[in-house]
């Protein structure tokens, strides 16, 4: 491996890493500011000690999502630094602005909402972690706009004396079509993982805690599913929007999404295939006819463009190489985030219908409800996989191939140094941080405190460190 | 006044918002198992940064956001070309964060003492690293004439180097020592407040010696005197510390680590990375910079926003403003008992 190889893997590791930390974070700080408004409305306990016992747990995880994004704003500069210098003008001000607007906002205000509990009064301190979600949705959209600029890139110029992209028109990049379609997108399939993190504690509480606040679950188990199933409606419609998006401006990538080699009209899309390694050549495919040609174009009959033709166009455009994506990787991908995503969304409308009217969740949920948010946030990792591969050969789609964006004085055995000490690193935490979340987990619901006055100076922290 | 001025002076605000307040929360890491001599202790000495030691670390995001957007050049030679440091520095953030947040999740003294060695370890290093960057940055480093950094890890760890990263950690722990004997009570802020008077001497002593090294290399008379009033006002922090008066005391050496940082960013000004091969071949915040439209739309956003960070951000430390009491704890000596399932 040389070192752009290790530097894409490097990348692909803390980022995919990363990415685990963040959807939970968007959609468990939204749901348990949600609890939290319910408390300070109708002043029910159930509602303050969800609030304490999920926030805690939106607490373990955002203490890694924020380490993690440490080494995403460095590592462009470490292992990219071609990169940097090329797209720097346009690309740096999302993620300053990021920075500015958003992580001070979240920081500050979590700092607040831990330690405010006892000294802020009730409604400016639920304002505090109304703050976070803004800080957080203002963070995803910044950060998407930066990464739709990669996809499509708008609103700047090529200066060919400076070698670089330079911004022309601000409102273009974050108003990006890309950006208007990936961010809806993003969100609702953060709260696919943040609904089926609730629902799956708490059917953990209530089939292996019988009796033990069981109401308090009832209501976190309902909530949490309602969630999952609202936001896969989401994902599934602005997913669509996506589609039609990206045949638009990133056609190879669609035709990539399916392992279409020659253009078809209309266009049939496979539910898998076993084809040869490189999917070149098929043995056996399940197919759908017609639907390809709907989720690309929006209508049944029309031309979906193929991988041959595609890379012709290309060759033309950009000189000769090769344009193709990883095909089985991109195929693949996109074939489980659709399929991992839709078996989410099923499984919480059964679990809504099998729990109606007071009824208990089935005991052998037990066993697999801990694991329930994996899949959602499987289904947001694959997304990612297919979208940023799917790009590839480009680092910025027609205008910077990936292999030119690295850092051309760093060396091999640094960025082996760092990728081995990530890794590790990201394992053990891993392992760290696993074992709270369960043992926070077990712990369960607090009894409520007694009403203290909010004044008083030196009250132990208790829900802090 | 031209906008590449402006913004170089607004990423140097930056790092001095970075190290005046990090720089705090660093040295009480540091000094977490030196003031705090039992688990009471220790967990006051860190609930007085808890709320606002995150908060503090987006400076250092922000700076690097910030030099990305305005000086493109920049961040590619230097967060490249000081490769290994900013990996040990970022390894030693993620420890300390997660130390810092998972300490008290656990109810056992094991657990805990673990996190704080980590949450120390996760403040020396950085503290220490950014000094050695800082100084290689005033010093010079080879850089070619494409802006490549074309030194090796060696070439980064000269005398001078080690002596601005040792004067650093030591300048961090003195503010720390202060800031910890303003925000306690009892026995634990008159140990921090003795402690601070001794390392603080230490600390002067290096931060004179490395700014007198380092305006020997470069800068001119207003940097110089930057840097003089900066010693200057790290003495006036010392002797408040002295009367028992932490505020005036916290207020010098945040002083004196701005002023210090500000002596250092004048002293390279207008290069923003100094090439020690030739002269030429500096990055400067001409060559550096991104476009006149780039920077005037991050001018008139930051314009907006930066006065209501700094409005929260105080806000927080307001709310967080009364001392905080040593309270008995209670602690399991080793693990729990598990709550584990009901099986």
């Amino acid at each position: 491996m040389d070192t752009l190889d290790l530097a894409r893997w490097q990348f692909a590791i803390t980022t995919v890493y990363h990415f685990f930390f963040v959807p939970v974070t968007i959609s468990l700080v939204a749901i348990t500011a949600g609890l939290q408004t319910a408390w300070v409305r109708t002043g029910k306990d159930k509602y303050l000690r969800l609030t304490k016992f999920y926030g805690k747990l939106f607490l373990i995880n955002i203490a890694m999502g924020v380490v993690t994004g440490l080494v995403q704003e460095f590592q462009f500069g470490m292992n990219w630094s071609d990169y940097s210098r090329f797209v720097g003008d346009v690309f740096g001000a999302p993620l300053a602005l990021e920075g500015l607007l958003a992580f001070f906002l979240e920081s500050t205000f979590i700092g607040l909402w831990i330690f405010g509990w006892d000294r802020l009064p009730k409604k400016i301190h639920l304002a505090c972690i109304w703050m976070v979600v803004l800080g957080s949705q203002l963070s995803a959209y910044f950060i998407l706009a930066a990464n739709s600029w990669m996809q499509n890139p708008v609103g700047f110029r090529y200066n060919a004396q400076r070698g670089r992209a330079e911004l022309t028109d601000i409102g273009a990049v974050l108003t990006n079509k890309v950006v208007l379609v990936t961010y809806p997108h993003t969100i609702f399939a953060a709260f696919m993982v943040g609904g089926a993190f609730v629902a799956g504690v708490a059917i953990w509480h209530l089939v292996r805690r019988k009796g033990v606040d069981t109401d308090a679950f009832r209501t976190a188990m309902r909530l949490g599913a309602v969630v999952v199933i609202v936001a896969g409606a989401g994902v599934a419609l602005s997913g669509d929007q996506q589609g039609k998006v990206m045949t638009e401006v990133q056609p190879m990538k669609m035709a990539a999404a399916e392992a279409l080699y020659q253009t078809e009209k209309p266009a049939s899309f496979s539910i898998f295939t076993i084809g040869t390694l490189d999917g070149s050549r098929e043995i056996y495919s399940l197919k759908v006819p017609y639907l390809l040609s709907f989720l690309a174009t929006g209508h049944f009959e029309d031309e979906v463009k193929g991988i041959n033709s595609l890379q012709e166009a290309y060759e033309q455009l950009y000189g000769p190489g090769s344009y193709n994506p990883n095909i089985p990787l991109t195929y693949w991908t996109f074939r489980l985030m659709i399929g991992v995503g839709m078996a989410s969304a099923a499984i919480a409308v059964w679990l809504l219908w099998t729990t109606r009217r007071g009824r208990a969740p089935a005991g052998w949920l037990a066993w697999v409800a801990l694991p329930l948010p994996l899949l959602p946030l499987a289904a947001n990792s694959f997304g990612w996989i297919f979208t940023e591969t799917g790009r590839q050969p480009w680092l910025v789609f027609g205008l910077l191939p990936t292999a030119s964006g690295i850092s051309p004085g760093t060396t091999t055995s640094e960025v082996l140094t760092s990728l081995i000490g990530f890794t590790l690193l990201y394992g053990a935490l891993a392992v760290v941080e696993v074992k709270l979340m369960f043992r926070a987990i077990r712990a369960g619901l607090d009894p409520v405190e007694p009403d203290d006055a909010p004044d008083q100076p030196d009250k132990p922290l208790s829900f802090a460190y | 006044m031209e906008l590449t001025t402006i913004w170089f002076i607004v990423i140097a605000g930056l790092w001095v918002g970075y190290f005046v307040l990090e720089g705090f929360d660093f040295g009480v890491g540091i000094l977490l198992r030196v003031l705090g001599r039992h688990e009471p202790e220790r967990r006051a000495v860190i609930t007085t940064i808890g709320p606002v030691w995150d908060g503090n670390e987006v400076w250092l995001i922000v700076a690097g956001g910030a030099t990305f957007a305005a000086f493109p050049e920049w961040y590619a030679t230097l967060f490249s070309g000081f490769y290994l440091p900013l990996f040990a520095i970022l390894v030693a953030l993620i420890l300390r964060g997660v130390a810092l947040e998972y300490r008290g999740k656990r109810d056992d003294l094991v657990w805990r003492s673990r996190m704080d060695t980590m949450i120390t370890i996760g403040s020396v290093l950085p503290a220490l690293l950014w000094g050695i960057t800082f100084a290689n940055l005033v010093r010079g480093v080879p850089i070619d004439s494409s802006h490549e950094f074309v030194g090796s890890l060696g070439s980064l760890l000269s005398p001078f180097a080690l002596l601005g990263g040792v004067a650093f950690t030591a300048v961090f722990v003195a503010h720390g020592a202060i800031f910890l004997a303003l925000k306690t009570t009892g026995e634990l802020r008159q140990r921090a407040n003795r402690f601070a008077s001794l390392s603080g001497l230490a600390a002067a002593v290096l931060a004179v010696g490395f700014l007198a090294w380092a305006h020997g290399i470069r800068g001119d008379l207003a940097s110089a005197v930057v840097a003089g009033v900066a010693a200057a006002a790290l003495l006036a922090g010392l002797v408040a510390n002295r009367f028992g008066r932490e505020g005036w005391a916290f207020l010098g050496t945040a002083v004196a680590v701005a002023l210090a940082v500000v002596s250092l960013f004048a002293a390279m000004f207008p290069d923003v990375m100094p090439s020690s091969l030739d002269p030429a071949w500096s990055l400067t915040t001409t060559n550096a910079a991104s476009t006149p439209y780039t920077l005037k739309m991050l001018t008139i956003i930051a314009g907006i926003f930066t006065p209501l960070v700094l409005l929260y951000q105080g806000w927080t430390y307001w709310v967080f403003r009364k001392r905080i009491t040593v309270e008995p704890v209670t602690v399991t000596p080793l693990s729990p008992p598990q709550p584990g399932p009901v099986s």
